[in-house]
């Protein structure tokens, strides 16, 4: 009797201290510390996404960043002229053949199909500034991010896309449009 | 020795008092009555010595870019932007500038981390710092 006691004691000791962590950290979340401080990779990205055009016409400048948006597909969802903001997302399939197969294949064999990624949403802002001596030129820096849906349609991936390629042809194509040569910051 | 009876009722109230503190319900969450308000807004607050406007959107915009963000909105006459920073986790935030007296621009932040407010002085403190080298100017702290 007194043995089945203490096994009663330690199984309910056991489940309190097993409780109380998971209820006490049930509604907390906490930021990491980089999310908002500035690091080396900061600056990198910074290069990577921005480009300095000679006009001193924001205002063209930021049209042919809207047709441009539009050349790529996006539909703009905000803009402020007067802060040199432009926004714009497009909704797009993020099926990939070798993730296709590679679930049907785990689930012939576990007889437990994976969901695969499905959709995503792609986001994009541009931001124009004047720089340079007399402000006669202007800075465009433009960032882009994702959201991955999987057949499930739970989110699977959000993330910056900061592959430089990207910045780049995106770039070639404003400066194409604009007549003018982009330079690097 | 306690009681096996004795030990199921302290666990009882246990589990009682923490369904009671660990989450709150949906009129706490829509106004977040948790939080001193007061409190909240001094650490969400800074003051700039500048009148310009525009020069303290446009820098916080740029250093809303510099942290990774996004811009979601932007309004120059209400004088707020709001981003969200998507890095396997998503962080949402709205800034909004207004002139103090004559010649101080208060610039005040606010977010949220993926489903619970930031209510913690250290990430704000680390935004004005970013802000401040963009602006050319110290952040200094208001009551």
């Amino acid at each position: 009797m007194g043995l089945q006691k203490t096994f009663f004691l330690h199984l309910w000791s056991f489940l309190i201290l097993l409780f109380v962590p998971v209820f006490l950290s049930a509604c907390q979340h906490h930021i990491p510390p980089e999310a908002l401080s500035l690091d080396s990779e900061s600056l990198k990205l910074r290069q990577i996404q921005t480009r300095v055009f000679q006009t001193d016409d924001e205002i063209k400048v930021l049209i042919a960043c809207s047709s441009l948006l539009q050349d790529l597909g996006f539909t703009i969802d905000e803009s402020e002229t007067e802060l040199g903001v432009l926004v714009g997302s497009k909704d797009r399939s993020a099926l990939s053949a070798g993730q296709i197969v590679g679930s049907i294949i785990f689930g012939v064999f576990t007889g437990v199909p994976i969901p695969w990624e499905k959709n995503q949403k792609m986001r994009a802002s541009v931001i124009t500034r004047t720089t340079g001596d007399k402000k006669k030129s202007i800075a465009v820096r433009v960032t882009f991010q994702r959201i991955v849906w999987n057949t499930e349609n739970k989110v699977t991936i959000r993330e910056g896309l900061t592959e430089p390629k990207m910045y780049q042809e995106f770039f070639d194509k404003l400066s194409k449009a604009l007549f003018l040569e982009a330079q690097e910051i | 020795m306690m009681k096996v009876h004795t030990v199921k009722k302290y666990v009882f109230v246990v589990f009682v008092l923490l369904f009671m503190v660990g989450c709150a319900t949906t009129h706490e969450r829509l106004l977040d009555s948790d939080s001193s308000q007061l409190r909240l807004r001094s650490i969400q607050t800074r003051a700039f010595e500048t009148t310009d406007r525009e020069k303290t959107l446009r820098a916080v915009i740029s250093t809303l870019q510099d942290l990774g963000f996004v811009i979601d909105k932007a309004d120059a006459k209400l004088c707020l932007v709001s981003a969200t920073k998507l890095d396997s986790y998503a962080l949402r935030i709205t800034v909004t500038v207004r002139p103090r007296g004559n010649t101080h621009m208060l610039v005040r932040a606010n977010a949220q981390y993926e489903l619970t407010p930031v209510v913690e002085p250290e990430p704000y403190q680390r935004f004005f710092t970013a802000l401040q080298k963009a602006m050319f100017l110290t952040a200094q702290e208001v009551d």
